[in-house]
């Protein structure tokens, strides 16, 4: 396949995956504006806005933080270039530019989500419209990945679209964890404040996760239990753990396939391997904050290694 | 333009108010259905168009939005008797052009028997200098040609142009009888139409047997589509061919020169590609060899043609054939490579580069249509009976200014086909072009091809950029 190709079909993926976790967590901020206080409501959507990189951006163009003007600028905004809208966008011209490498499913599936949040997303959103406009984001993101899982050949193409995912979908992860880690830290219980159920659930819902872990958990919340969760978890699909062990397996299986094992695969199963080794304990001592930087910043070089490996642009 | 509505051809019903014998099983299915159901059925298709994203590009004012070209849902059918007469004279039509690509760019024999004047030639863009002596692989120069023909009457189909450069429209073609067989499948148990869905085999075949030197035989030659890419007006086509065809869909970044050879860059390295169904025209190909500026092309891969290493589908310089003053010579053309008398006729066609032709479009300019010797997409004429007093004084000038850059014809007749209106079928002026697919084994014409019709009433204008739209195009079987 063309090294295009395989650099839009990446690209496709983690538009979407971005659009979606994007709606996730405007759907959990959401939530606490609606069960807090403005003050708490006002935080919240400042932490929106930093998890997303998009806190400067924001400040720039001089609106108050109200969750109103926050969340059409998330979706929409005019000149934001990580809107929901600029993801469906991204991912749609990508599509368009792949579209010998996809299934006539997944192309309609991508190209009419666009359709139709081009048009729902035309105007400013109201906060009566919110929710459902957050969940046909979020149901059309379920299309697309069902579109691809249901259709496709399992050969390189797919492989690519999965790494994509799986590299986004944990780069998400992570951020949420970093901007919450300080609501996550054992010594905040340990001193006694009050403990911010609210917050936990924020980070739980974000991420589509309060109801596994309610269920794994008996309904008990602990802020180590949920950073073990998110972080260690294997067989939670948002996790950390889960996705470097599924980047590991389509890395591999792109190896074995190109009988060439490629420099972003050996640094991705060694991080892998390290995840492994590590326990919650370790990290906390290490430092939550720490840890995912440089989670981060590993999953960062990843990805232009696999751009480097497979020759994505000349 | 009304005026030109009352003498036209109609294909489906005669003078005397009777439906035409290829019509009759459409019409009678068609009076059974429940109108408001098709108007739905209509709603539905453009739905399945857009879900699909067979859109064009618009340039100029809303550049970058993609447009819908309309589709309507009555066919154009065509007899098969019709057919095979018209066919006949396509390959023949086909057949000339190729040999005389080959002559103007070889012998000249054409020049020297005083047929054809060499002055078409000089300071003629499209003429290209680095093809001259350079046979191409197989000996083909236009792999696919649209042939556009317009009817003035029961026996008189005449070809209004030659599109042997980059013709495009066959996904139109292809895709329109896909929604007609998704939406009507009643209707094509009850008329029997001849299929049109192998064209992109037939394609892919007619490109592979056409592989260079340097393929040495492969039985499974590698075929790539190059297109401009995803903001060019026909990109949907682009991709849209080289998906059917399993080809890749390659831009010129993805493309290098390695080797002798002209190579894609894939996840696994530098891939040769054998044949290159371009959609990039001529003077964009190759950066060294014409528009340095070209962000299109390959550098360098002129060089690789003409050593043996890649086809190039259609061929280099092939563009000459478009050009209205060449296409005025084609019926000495056909003649003189053919040894038999044209079956298509021409359109008859004042040269104004001749003093007694422009004197005589001069005068007649509010009957004329003016062209462009090498105008394409209906934009820069003058349709004389539509035009105002000043429009027409405006192109006055222009053409005394620079006669050798026009053609005049009469204002034709176009015959017309029914549309689906709210009120009923209303009969619209159409064109029809058939595509038509040239290898060394021979010339391969799909059945039927692609109707554009005039939606406004009486207009003689087809042109998708300008307010055309398409028809499934049938040929009935035997």
């Amino acid at each position: 396949m063309l090294g295009r190709s395989a650099w839009g079909i990446f690209w496709m993926a983690r538009y979407w995956e971005r659009a979606e976790n994007t709606a996730r967590l405007l759907d959990a901020g959401f939530r606490i504006a609606l069960t807090r206080g403005n003050t708490a409501a006002s935080d919240e959507w400042r932490s929106v806005l930093v998890t997303l990189g998009l806190d400067e951006d924001f400040a720039a163009q001089g609106q108050d933080y109200t969750g109103y003007a926050i969340t059409n600028w998330i979706l929409r905004g005019n000149g934001n270039p990580g809107s929901v809208l600029a993801m469906i966008e991204g991912a749609r011209t990508n599509a368009r530019m792949v579209r010998t490498a996809i299934t006539r499913e997944v192309w309609e599936a991508t190209n009419e989500s666009w359709i139709l949040l081009k048009d729902l997303l035309a105007k400013p959103v109201k906060e009566a419209d919110l929710g459902s406009v957050l969940n046909v984001i979020r149901r059309q993101a379920t299309l697309v990945r069902g579109a691809l899982d249901g259709t496709m050949l399992r050969n390189d193409i797919f492989n690519f679209a999965l790494i994509g995912s799986h590299l986004e979908r944990a780069d998400n992860t992570a951020r949420i964890l970093d901007v919450k880690y300080h609501v996550l830290l054992p010594s905040v219980a340990w001193v006694g404040s009050r403990l911010d159920n609210a917050q936990w659930e924020m980070v739980l819902r974000s991420v589509a996760g309060e109801r596994a872990f309610r269920w794994l958990n008996a309904g008990a919340l602990d802020p180590k239990g949920i950073a073990q969760f998110l972080i260690l978890d294997g067989r939670f699909p948002r996790s950390l753990a889960y996705c470097q062990r599924k980047l590991t397996s389509n890395m591999e299986w792109l190896c074995r396939d190109y009988g060439q094992e490629t420099a972003a695969y050996l640094m991705q199963r060694e991080a892998s391997e390290k995840l492994a080794r590590t326990s919650i304990n370790d990290i906390f001592d290490f430092g939550l904050h720490e840890f995912i930087t440089e989670f981060l910043a590993t999953n960062r070089l990843i990805a232009e290694a696999i751009a480097a490996d497979y020759r994505f642009t000349e | 333009m009304t005026s030109t509505a009352v003498s036209s051809f109609d294909e489906m019903i005669d003078a005397e108010g009777q439906v035409r014998p290829a019509y009759a099983g459409y019409r009678e299915w068609y009076d059974a259905q429940d109108k408001r159901w098709l108007d739905k059925q209509g709603k539905t298709a453009e739905d399945a168009f857009r879900r699909t994203g067979i859109t064009f590009n618009v340039y100029g004012q809303d550049a970058g939005a993609e447009r819908l070209i309309p589709f309507d849902m009555v066919p154009r059918i065509i007899a098969a008797d019709e057919w095979k007469k018209l066919s006949v004279g396509i390959e023949q039509r086909v057949r000339a052009l190729n040999a005389f690509l080959h002559d103007l760019y070889h012998k000249r024999e054409i020049v020297k028997a005083g047929k054809f004047p060499e002055r078409l030639l000089t300071h003629n863009d499209a003429f290209l200098k680095e093809m001259v002596g350079f046979t191409p692989p197989g000996g083909v120069y236009t792999h696919i040609v649209g042939i556009d023909l317009v009817r003035t009457g029961p026996d008189d189909f005449m070809v209004l142009e030659d599109n042997a450069r980059t013709p495009s429209g066959v996904s139109y073609m292809l895709e329109n009888r896909e929604t007609m067989m998704a939406m009507f499948p009643d209707l094509f148990s009850k008329v029997h139409v001849q299929p049109v869905s192998d064209y992109p085999r037939s394609l892919a075949r007619s490109l592979a047997a056409c592989a260079p030197p340097a393929a040495k035989g492969s039985d499974r030659p590698v075929l790539a589509v190059l297109t401009p890419g995803i903001y060019n007006s026909a990109y949907y086509e682009h991709a849209f061919l080289a998906d059917q065809m399993g080809a890749e869909l390659v831009e010129s970044g993805d493309l290098r020169v390695v080797d002798g050879r002209v190579c894609m860059r894939t996840t696994r390295g530098w891939k040769a590609i054998d044949v290159i169904y371009r959609r990039v025209d001529d003077e964009f190909l190759d950066p060294l060899t014409y528009n340095p500026h070209s962000l299109l092309g390959v550098p360098g891969i002129m060089d690789v043609y003409r050593a043996g290493g890649v086809t190039i589908a259609n061929a280099p310089g092939t563009g000459i054939a478009d050009d209205k003053a060449i296409y005025s010579f084609m019926p000495e053309i056909v003649e003189f490579y053919t040894g038999e008398k044209p079956l298509l006729k021409n359109v008859p066609t004042w040269r104004c580069s001749e003093p007694d032709s422009l004197a005589y479009v001069l005068e007649h300019l509010p009957e004329l249509v003016v062209k462009e010797v090498h105008g394409s997409g209906g934009y820069g004429m003058l349709i004389g009976p539509t035009s105002s007093k000043a429009e027409i004084a405006a192109f006055d000038k222009k053409l005394r200014a620079k006669p050798d850059n026009y053609i005049a014809q009469p204002t034709l007749s176009l015959s017309t086909v029914p549309i689906f209106t709210k009120s009923g079928l209303a009969p619209r002026h159409v064109d029809l072009r058939p595509f038509v697919l040239v290898s060394p084994d021979g010339i391969n014409i799909t059945p039927g091809g692609l109707t554009r019709v005039a939606l406004k009433k009486g207009s003689l204008v087809v042109n998708s950029s300008q307010g055309g739209g398409t028809k499934d195009s049938w040929v009935l079987a035997d």
